[in-house]
This record gives structure tokens, C-alpha cells and sequence, in this order.
């Protein structure tokens, strides 16, 4: 019979248990708009600042808002439930029946994404209807810049996944990685304006080098292949090392 | 198709498999006909496990050949799964997943599974469709995991541990859903350490330790060929020379509890003590003979090697 059928039964009931996770729904899908209405509401985030081209810290945000669905997605939501599926032995189980284990986790990286893409709407569509945030200028190159900036975040929980020997210790690593992404992502203080060394040392990681991609895209500038290499490079990297060394059980 | 038939349904020839530096599984050789239901019994850690893992193609072997129906299990895989089910041992499900999801998804993988509603209700778990598999109970769970080894109308079945965490009544159902299993065909592979079990279910039984098999034959072939393979007891007329009776052919044991004198013996052992009663004039009132058990047989063979320490089985 097809192989599709399994499939696509993996990925149905993946679906609906996804749903039921209501904390990642939370924090991947609606957290970051709230944190745009949230900062949309103060009204100084709604005056041009010199420091970020002219741009408002709202402006700024929406992007910021963006990464960090993105780094929920894949730092705390995901690494959790691979982890948790490989630590009860589903993964271990499925490899006794005729459907891959991999299947699950592409369901699983599918779904994540997908919930990624959502928010990212709602956000863009909140921004613009409520604040007046521009639509990002570039489209194109605004889809390439998240779409490698998932890439590089999934990979970072990949290779934790893969690395941590149990779920406990997976979901520890994230948390602590998470918060340096976030910085990285600007979500303490706009990469924009941040100076010298710590600039540099921000824009080589995936998340900052994602962040000026990102806003480059929005006000319609190419992004610096700089940024564009450095997301791919960690992606290319990481995803060897997690692949390398992820275990079924 | 023929030589499909005539072969044996799962073959195991000299495996051997170790973890680092622990022998998880010496020498273990054993053949299993099509449509019987054969057991692996043994004490923890004596390599049960990761013998049937190597039958199913979770684990491949350092050495030695493993066929199911003709397929080699550590290099197709893919054959290898229509053709065998497996419950683990320890094997949980997604925490969120319903019954009735774990069911629909599990016999969306196989071509041609059964109605996924009959072993749910052979199983007692049609009035628990809809509740999660996090909260079940342990032998829901357990139950659970046995319908979904059996969903894809496997020829194989391999169950580990099939009666972990059940209570008396379901432990009977499930037994009796291995009969059935049997009774339409389908080999399956027991691993237990339920002696009982073993000796209700089990066309054939190879005892395993320490990474080795002790014995391979029918239940009653073990017993039977076990130092106490019948038990003898009665209450003598007047007292008896215990020393004497001890000393009969196949006596293994005597022993006098509140009068009742309780001999353990080879198969003939009753006979002998009887005879030597009989030409003393004692009678044997409630003389009973029965049975040893497996339990015994399984005690005979296993207890000369607790002083190694067998690799632990991995989970």
C-alpha cells in the first residue's frame, strides 16, 4: 500500500495533540503579538529614535517578535516534546512498525513551524492594523530571512536534543541557551544600537545576525550576505552535529 | 510460498550480543513453528530482552543469525515490521494521545489491520476510547500497548512482559487472548517471568540465564525432567523412617510438617515412596501426588549460576 497513508496518519495525530499543547500555543502563536500590543501601548515606543535610523522601538519590536516565536519554538516547545516522545519510548516503539520514527519529528518540526508562520501573520497583521507598523518592503527577502532563521534556531534544538541524554536535561539546556538567543534577537535591547565588540559578537550569532537581516528585509534593504552566511553556516553545522549524534532511544 | 510454510517462523542460531564490556547474551539458539506460543523465561537481566529486541530488529547481534519467516531483522527492517508485532517492555505512549487515536494511527501502518475496535474490546478498553493515555491506569496502559502489538495482524507477535501491572482477572483475559491468538495461527513469543504464565500459555519454553539457554522443551517436559518433578504427601499410620525414604531412587527431598510427611521427587519417586510404605504396613492417609511445578524445574536450572552476575538487561 502507499507509504503516504502512515504518513499522513502521523501527522493528523500529531496535529491534534500539538493542539492540546496549550503552553507552546501560548507562547509560540500569541505571546509575541502581545508583546507588540503590549509595547505598541507605551507611547514612546511610538516616537521615531535617531538610534535605530529613524525607526520606532514598535517598529523594531515587530521583527524582535517574530525571532522569538521562532526561539520558543525551537529552544522550549520542540526539544521538549522529541525528548520527552524519545525518553517514554515512542520513538524507540515506532521503529517496530512499518513507519519511520523520523516521520514524528518531521510532523513535529512541521508543526512548529507552521505555528511559527501564524504567529508571525498575527504579529505583521496586529502591527499594521493597531500601530501602523510598515508590512515588511521586501517580502521576498523577508520570507529567505525567516526561513533561515528557523532553520538556524531548529538546529540549535536539534543539536540539544540530540546532545542531552535525558528530557530533563534537554529542557534545562534550552532555558539556558534561550535566554542569550533572546538577547541576541533584541528582545532586551535593540541590536540596532547596540556598539562595538558586543555588536560583532552579537550579528555572528544566528539570532543577531538574523535580527538586522530581518529589519533590512522590512525597510526593504538586501540583507548583508554577511548575516545570510551566518545564519546558514550555524544551520549547515548544527544540523550535521545533531543528525551525527541523535539517538532513538 | 511452500518453503515460506515448511520454515520455521522465527529462528535464533548461536546469537551473541554485548554492551560495551557486559555479555548481555551469550550463545542463545532456539526455533519457534509457525503458530506456537513459545516462551522465554528467565531471571531479570538474563538477557531475555535483548534476545527478542534482536528477533524484532530493535537490537542487531555482535553474532549469530536471527530469521522471522525467512527475513533477516538486522538488515530488513522494513520486512521485518509487517511481519512482527511487539510490545515492549516500559514503552509509553504521547501523554495527550486518546485510545482511540493510538488505535486509528497504529492500524493506519499496516495494510491490512484489524478493525482496530476488536482488540480494543478484547482488551476492556472500549469504554475508555477518549481518555488519554496519561491517564490510564497502569494496566489500561499496559493493555493498551498489547492491542497495538496485535492491531496490525502480525504472523509474529512478540510480548514482553505481557502481564506487568495487571491485576488477576485481566491477566486471565489476556491469556486467554493468546489462546486465541494461537488458535488463528499467529506465533507468538513470550517473554516472561511468570512461571505460571509460561506453564498456562506455552506450547514450548526456553529458560535463559546468564545470557545462555539452560532448556528448551515443553512445560511438562521440564517439570518432568526436573528433580521435583511430583510432590507426595500424606499422613502416616504410624510413624515413619524418614532417613530410609530419603534414601529411595529419585527422592529429592523429604520434609514432615504437623505429622504430614511431604516427599519431592523425580517422576517415579511416588511409586518408590509408596512401595517402601506399603511393605512396612504404614498407610498413607490423605495421600495426595501431584504435579511439580514449572516453578521448580525453572529453580533447578537457574539456581547453580546466582553466584555470576549476569549483565543487566537494558530496558
Amino acid at each position: 500500500m502507499s507509504t503516504a497513508s502512515p504518513t499522513a496518519a502521523v501527522i493528523r495525530t500529531e496535529s491534534r495533540l500539538f493542539t492540546r499543547e496549550l503552553g507552546s500555543v501560548f507562547w509560540i502563536v500569541l505571546f509575541p503579538t502581545i508583546l507588540v500590543v503590549i509595547l505598541g501601548s507605551v507611547p514612546s515606543m511610538n516616537e521615531p529614535d535617531p538610534n535605530l535610523g529613524g525607526q520606532r522601538l514598535v517598529d523594531v519590536y515587530s521583527s524582535v517578535a517574530v525571532l522569538l516565536s521562532i526561539i520558543m519554538a525551537s529552544l522550549m516547545a520542540m526539544p521538549a516534546v522529541i525528548a520527552g516522545y524519545r525518553e517514554a519510548g515512542i520513538l524507540r516503539r515506532l521503529r517496530t512498525t512499518p513507519v519511520h520514527p523520523g516521520s514524528l519529528l518531521l510532523a513535529q518540526a512541521g508543526l512548529h513551524a507552521l505555528a511559527v508562520l501564524v504567529s508571525l501573520v498575527l504579529v505583521l497583521v496586529v502591527g499594521r492594523v493597531a500601530y501602523d507598523v510598515r508590512l515588511p518592503q521586501d517580502i521576498g527577502w523577508y520570507a529567505v530571512v525567516v526561513l533561515l532563521a528557523t532553520a538556524a534556531a531548529f538546529s540549535i534544538g536539534a543539536v540539544i536534543t540530540a546532545l542531552a541524554p535525558s528530557a530533563r536535561l534537554v529542557q534545562t539546556i534550552g532555558t539556558i541557551v534561550f535566554f542569550p538567543s533572546m538577547f541576541a534577537a533584541g528582545v532586551y535591547f535593540p541590536v540596532q544600537a547596540m556598539q562595538g565588540w558586543l555588536h560583532t559578537v552579537v550579528v555572528s550569532t544566528p539570532m543577531g545576525a538574523a535580527t538586522e537581516a530581518l529589519n533590512d528585509a522590512v525597510v526593504g534593504r538586501t540583507p548583508d550576505l554577511v548575516d545570510l552566511a551566518v545564519m546558514a553556516g550555524w544551520t549547515v553545522v548544527l544540523s550535521l552535529v545533531a543528525v551525527r549524534s541523535f539517538r532513538w532511544e | 510460498m511452500i518453503e515460506n510454510m515448511l520454515a520455521p517462523a522465527v529462528e535464533v542460531e548461536r546469537l551473541r550480543k554485548t554492551y560495551g564490556d557486559k555479555v548481555a547474551v551469550e550463545d542463545v539458539s532456539f526455533r519457534v513453528e509457525p503458530g506456537e506460543v513459545f516462551g522465554i523465561l528467565g531471571p531479570n537481566g538474563a538477557g531475555k530482552t535483548t534476545t527478542v529486541e534482536s528477533v524484532c530488529g530493535l537490537r542487531v547481534g555482535d553474532a549469530g543469525r536471527v530469521r522471522v519467516h525467512g527475513v533477516d531483522p538486522w538488515t530488513d527492517r522494513d520486512e521485518t515490521t509487517r511481519i512482527v508485532g511487539v510490545q515492549l517492555q516500559e514503552s509509553r505512549l504521547q501523554p495527550r494521545i486518546t485510545v482511540r487515536e493510538a488505535l486509528e494511527m497504529w492500524a493506519a501502518f499496516y495494510d491490512d489491520p484489524l478493525p482496530w475496535s476488536e482488540p480494543a474490546e478484547r482488551l476492556g478498553l472500549a469504554d475508555h476510547l477518549d481518555q488519554r493515555f496519561g491517564t490510564l491506569s497502569g494496566g489500561q496502559q499496559q493493555r493498551l500497548s498489547i492491542a497495538l502489538a496485535l492491531v496490525g495482524r502480525p504472523r509474529v507477535a512478540i510480548l514482553d512482559e505481557l502481564s506487568t501491572g495487571l491485576d488477576p482477572r485481566a491477566r486471565r483475559e489476556v491469556w486467554s487472548l493468546v489462546r486465541d491468538l494461537r488458535d488463528r495461527g499467529t506465533t507468538v513469543l513470550l517473554v516472561t517471568h511468570g512461571m505460571e504464565e509460561a506453564e498456562e500459555l506455552c506450547d514450548r519454553v526456553a529458560i535463559i540465564d546468564a545470557g545462555s539457554v539452560r532448556a528448551i522443551g515443553t512445560p511438562a517436559e521440564l517439570i518432568g525432567g526436573a528433580a521435583a518433578a511430583t510432590v507426595t504427601s500424606f499422613e502416616p499410620s504410624e510413624p515413619v523412617d524418614l532417613v530410609a525414604l530419603r534414601e529411595l531412587e529419585g527422592v529429592a527431598d523429604v520434609r514432615v510438617d504437623a505429622g504430614r510427611v511431604t516427599v519431592t521427587g523425580a517422576e517415579d519417586a511416588a511409586v518408590a515412596v509408596l512401595a517402601r510404605l506399603a511393605s512396612r504396613g504404614v498407610v498413607p492417609h490423605f495421600l495426595r501426588v501431584v504435579d511439580g511445578s514449572l516453578d521448580s524445574a525453572y529453580l533447578d536450572l537457574t539456581l547453580n549460576s546466582t553466584d555470576t552476575t549476569p549483565a543487566e538487561e537494558t530496558a
